[in-house]
């Protein structure tokens, strides 16, 4: 119960769940209206975005005690594989609209 | 100061995520759009680098970060160049996947981590890796069954299996959040165990047509995996981009939905092509198909005013996108009007074909909508159905029975014609049968897609 209530009164708490809600929303305006020739890109494009997670991996990585073995290789791990997911996405994310626009000039 | 170029960095980011994905949503400024949130997201990894501070510590073990971040860069250029048009689908599967691990492993070194923690700290830890756990042995399932490596398979009762399992994850969130049994340590181990094993056999009985569904899904996990991150580190970046993911994810795994007239739990509980659709398929009266000689099909298109191609998965499979832009080609110098119809939900993701198209440089407006397309089919001679099949399956209108009943289709039998090419007479990759090919108004052309095109056009020379 203790921490529901937390949920309200600590500010920090209650400034991230404002950022949660209004994203959610922000999230379905944007999307709700694509045409369906940009499903596969923007499901690309998403894709990418998600891959934030990295700067956890970061973070993890970089407060690691330097002889805490196992920290540090699940760590760099998580930012390898971090870093596929941002750069792998956003380089395919680009290959695939590079192919639309290149007609488009036409 | 370094503290406020920090945030205000995660602003910059924040902001280039929403307007990336805005962007994204429209043809025009689509690229631009992915460059966008790419340079945000580039701005916020480097902003945390160099700026993060915590307790008045700045962050150490740059050598490992850099390492980690080129080797990423690196192989994830090369293998996204690299990868063919065809496979995007299970790439965008494999990278969602490693999003996942990612978060994953992140909780896992965080619940390594020897200070006491909070209860709302416990509740993130093991919420984001149960979810980043289900997302990553979920899109490998998912990557495993689009390459072909994975068999569709039906477990006897997996529904209560899965029920089952859920529960167990539930209880075990529960019990490690609680802090009950504070000592014990597998607990913890537990719930990576059971989301790993709920991820494979989530997956696992959903049939290859609705994988697209399947890899939206888990791709909206992966945000919500993210989302938690933002919560542990009280990361506002990290929480937007979650978050966006994750409802952006939703609402494009509900269009899809729309686009097939089925629910979401339909999709996720009824295992499309199961024993149930044989069944039905199997006990009906099969007709005779016919077949048509490449000759007579060259003839066919030459003489008439308007074809449509219907492009599906095998189009993709044997990489005739090329070829089949030639055939347009042809057809046109003999004053023959060639346009496209294209399913919402034709091969392997929602906007496949189109991709597949724009490779071969089919001009944009030559590729129809299904509403455009079905409403130009009475005048069309001739429908090319190109390795497409449960997208144009009559049942899915006449058949209440069939597990595809109500989804929207192409009704190429309102043309004059309707020329099948497959392979074979194996049905679809749904496991439905498919009675166009034994209607009158069907000529079945047989082969491996690329061949029969190029065949068709050396014929179409010489008409």
């Amino acid at each position: 119960m203790d921490t529901i209530i937390s949920l309200f009164t600590n500010p920090a708490t209650y400034r991230l769940m404002t950022i949660v809600i209004l994203s959610i929303f922000l999230g379905i305006e944007v999307i709700s209206r694509v045409p369906s020739v940009l499903h596969t890109p923007l499901m690309s494009g998403a894709n990418a975005i998600h891959g934030v997670v990295i700067i956890g991996a970061i973070i993890v990585m970089g407060e690691a005690r330097t002889d805490d073995y196992l920290s540090l290789i699940l760590g760099f791990l998580a930012v390898i594989l971090g870093t596929l997911n941002v750069v792998g996405g956003f380089v395919v994310t680009d290959r695939m609209l590079e192919m639309f626009s290149k007609k488009k000039k036409k | 100061m370094e503290n406020a170029i920090l945030q205000l960095c995660y602003l910059i980011g924040s902001i280039t995520f929403i307007m990336g994905l805005k962007m994204l949503s429209h043809p025009d400024t689509a690229r631009k759009g992915n460059l966008v949130a790419a340079a945000g997201m580039t701005i916020a990894i480097f902003a945390t680098i160099f700026l993060f501070e915590h307790d008045g510590q700045k962050l150490h073990n740059y050598g490992w970060i850099f390492g980690g971040l080129l080797f990423g860069t690196v192989v994830g250029t090369f293998v996204a160049k690299k990868v063919q048009m065809t496979s995007m689908p299970e790439m965008v599967s494999l990278f969602n996947g490693m999003g996942g691990a990612c978060a994953m492993l992140i909780s896992l070194v965080e619940y390594n981590k020897p200070e006491v923690k909070e209860t709302g700290t416990m509740i993130v830890i093991a919420l984001g890796m149960l979810i980043g756990t289900v997302s990553f042995a979920g899109s490998m399932i998912a990557w495993g069954k689009l390459n072909g490596s994975i068999k569709d398979r039906t477990i006897p009762g997996g529904q209560v299996i899965n029920f089952i399992i859920f529960a167990g994850l539930i209880a075990l969130v529960i019990m490690v959040v609680g802090g009950f049994m504070p000592e014990m340590h597998s607990l913890f181990y537990g719930i990576l165990a059971l989301a790993a094993l709920y991820g494979i056999l989530f997956v696992m009985p959903i049939g290859g047509a609705d994988m697209p569904v399947v890899i939206s899904l888990l791709n909206s996990f992966t945000g919500c995996a993210a989302a938690f991150g933002g919560f542990l580190y009280d990361n506002p970046v990290m929480l937007t981009g979650g978050i966006l993911v994750g409802s952006a994810g939703t609402i494009l795994t509900i269009l899809m939905c729309k686009a097939m007239n089925r629910s979401l739990k339909n999709v996720l509980i009824g295992s499309f092509g199961g024993q149930k659709a044989g069944a039905s398929g199997a006990s009906k009266e099969q007709g005779n198909y016919k077949e048509i000689s490449l000759n007579d099909t060259a003839v066919l298109m030459a003489y008439a005013q308007k074809v449509m191609i219907i492009p599906g998965y095998g189009l993709a499979v044997a990489q005739a996108q090329h070829t089949c832009h030639e055939l347009e080609k042809v057809l046109n110098e003999k004053g023959v009007e060639v346009l496209y119809g294209i399913h919402p939900v034709a091969g392997r993701m929602p906007g496949h074909m189109n991709v597949l198209l724009a490779e071969a440089d089919v001009p944009y407006e030559k590729l129809l909508e299904m509403e455009d397309a079905n409403d130009q089919m009475a005048s069309t001679n001739v429908v090319l159905i190109l390795g497409a099949n449960d997208v144009v399956n009559p049942a899915a209108k006449e058949d209440p029975a069939s597990p595809i009943f109500g989804m929207p289709i192409l009704e190429v039998e309102r043309a004059e014609h309707v020329i099948v090419n497959k392979r074979s007479m194996k049905p679809g990759y749904a496991g439905i049968e498919n009675e166009l090919f034994f209607r009158p108004k069907t000529s079945m052309l047989f082969g491996d897609a690329k061949k029969v095109l190029q065949s068709l056009v050396q014929e179409l020379k010489q008409v």
